[in-house]
């Protein structure tokens, strides 16, 4: 099992660890309702190290991304991030990405921990013809994300450089707590922060300086609760190798004026089923629960928990397309009995 | 980690307690934490004939269900109210406002059966 440079960290702060994606992570401090709601109402920390980065660099570099994702890597400046997709052949997805330009032939990829050797395989097989180089950085770098309502004021207490009046998704360099690093206004949480990317062996005195400034540090619980209040998709559940993101929320990341790898297999395929938010007063949806219609299983959940803002079960779900406008009436079967359950838009909190 | 004396355990991280012609049943303190924030408690119906070992509850914690065990044979005779506004009993008093059902033995002995304080401390350091 790997782990991160702040694994001592962890258990310093008695943190309960457990397998992920191939490394031993903290899934809470204390409790993932109170991390939820640090980041919800003031600021959290999230270690997510695990994640992997690729460097994309030459002269046809944009040639390159514009091929193999489905956002348009055209509109990115220098020092600008966006959220894209890696498409399959067949129309489906290999990941779900981020996309950072750091310099004029010169970006940043991150790509979930689960991935990194299939997204790495996947990316190299598809660079013939472009003068473009390819370097897997994802042990070069430690990853953190300061995220809630104070986030951003925090971090600026421990930075000289102006952090407040930066635009979501902006990226630059910065010295932060001394240490040089990457920062980007970014994250999975749906509240303001910054993403911060540091040299491993540096990312332990940041992290100290950002618990001394009052930053509560929060495991993949809380994570995954505040992604699914915020409607983000999780690569593995609501997005897979078959999955189209032109029947999720997602579809506006799908530029159809470019060309791209798999674009016609990906136009071509019908939805049968969409991707849609649920909410449940009666129960919990949990990954893998059946979503039911008139007696007929119509879709089944992706994934799930107990809100801990709204205080009610919240779910995604792939239902089949008759039932995905909002305000549908449908049920979840939860051991046994159907519990009513509202298709709703996502995100579910803001 | 608390371990009361007064209480017989289950390897399923159930305690029980004789109350009168009753036994009283909840989660222990070990099995609490190992769930974290419980937020969603359901319970059996009153009424319901129970064997020992059959799962007839379920606590959801935000993370996950988990399956709880009847640790005794008998008639479920009362359930506490209370967790149906307030799961989060189940953290912050799992031996005293936490509990869960009160069943009436069919059988003698089975509470006898389950295990001593010192013995489940044993069990949960063995996990």
């Amino acid at each position: 099992m790997k782990t991160t440079p702040l694994y001592e960290q962890h258990l310093a702060l008695g943190a309960k660890m457990v397998p992920f994606a191939g490394f031993e992570m903290p899934i809470q401090y204390t409790s993932i309702t109170a991390e939820h709601l640090a980041v919800r109402q003031g600021a959290g920390v999230f270690d997510v190290s695990h994640m992997g980065e690729f460097w994309i660099r030459g002269p046809q570099a944009l040639e390159f991304l514009q091929h193999v994702t489905l956002n348009d890597v055209a509109k990115l400046k220098v020092g600008r991030a966006q959220y894209s997709m890696l498409p399959n052949a067949q129309g489906g997805l290999v990941d779900d990405i981020y996309v950072y330009r750091t310099g004029e032939a010169e970006y940043l990829m991150v790509v979930n921990a689960a991935n990194i050797e299939k997204d790495w395989a996947h990316l190299h097989g598809l660079t013939a013809g472009f003068e473009v180089g390819l370097e897997n950085a994802s042990e070069s770098f430690a990853l953190l994300a300061v995220q809630g309502p104070r986030a951003a004021q925090i971090l600026q207490s421990l930075s000289e450089v102006d952090l407040l009046s930066r635009k979501k998704n902006d990226t630059f360099m910065a010295k932060l707590a001394g240490r040089w690093a990457r920062l980007a206004r970014t994250g999975y949480t749906g509240e303001d922060g910054y993403e911060v990317f540091l040299a491993p062996d540096e990312v332990g005195g940041v992290w100290k300086a950002l618990l001394d400034a009052g930053v509560v540090p929060c495991g993949l619980g809380a994570r995954d609760t505040l992604r699914l209040e915020a409607g983000f998709p999780l690569y593995g559940h609501e997005l897979t190798d078959e999955t189209s993101p032109l029947c999720t929320p997602l579809a506006w990341v799908v530029k159809a004026y470019k060309t791209f790898y798999g674009k016609a297999a990906m136009m071509g395929r019908p939805c049968l089923q969409k991707l849609v938010g649920l909410r449940l007063e009666g129960g919990i949806p949990r990954e893998g629960y059946g979503v039911h219609k008139e007696g007929a299983r119509v879709g089944q959940v992706t994934s799930g928990t107990h809100s801990p803002v709204l205080k009610v079960g919240i779910g995604m779900a792939y239902v089949n397309a008759e039932w995905a406008e909002p305000g549908t009436g449908l049920e979840v079967e939860i051991r046994g009995k159907n519990i009513p359950a509202v298709v709703v838009e996502t995100p579910f909190v803001h | 980690m608390d371990y009361p004396e007064t209480l017989k355990y289950s390897q399923s991280h159930e305690w029980a307690r004789q109350d009168g012609d009753k036994v009283v049943v909840g989660i222990t303190d070990y099995a609490q934490e190992q769930l974290g924030d419980v937020v969603f408690v359901e319970l059996p119906s009153l009424g319901k004939t129970v064997s020992a070992g059959e799962a007839i509850a379920v606590v959801e914690s935000v993370k996950t269900a988990s399956d709880i065990y009847a640790p005794v044979s008998g008639e479920i005779v009362e359930t506490n109210a209370a967790l149906a506004d307030k799961p989060e009993l189940l953290n912050q008093s799992p031996f005293g406002e936490g509990w869960m059902f009160k069943i009436r033995p069919s059988q003698t002995g089975e509470l006898d059966g389950l295990m001593s304080a010192a013995a489940y401390r044993q069990w949960v350091e063995s996990q």
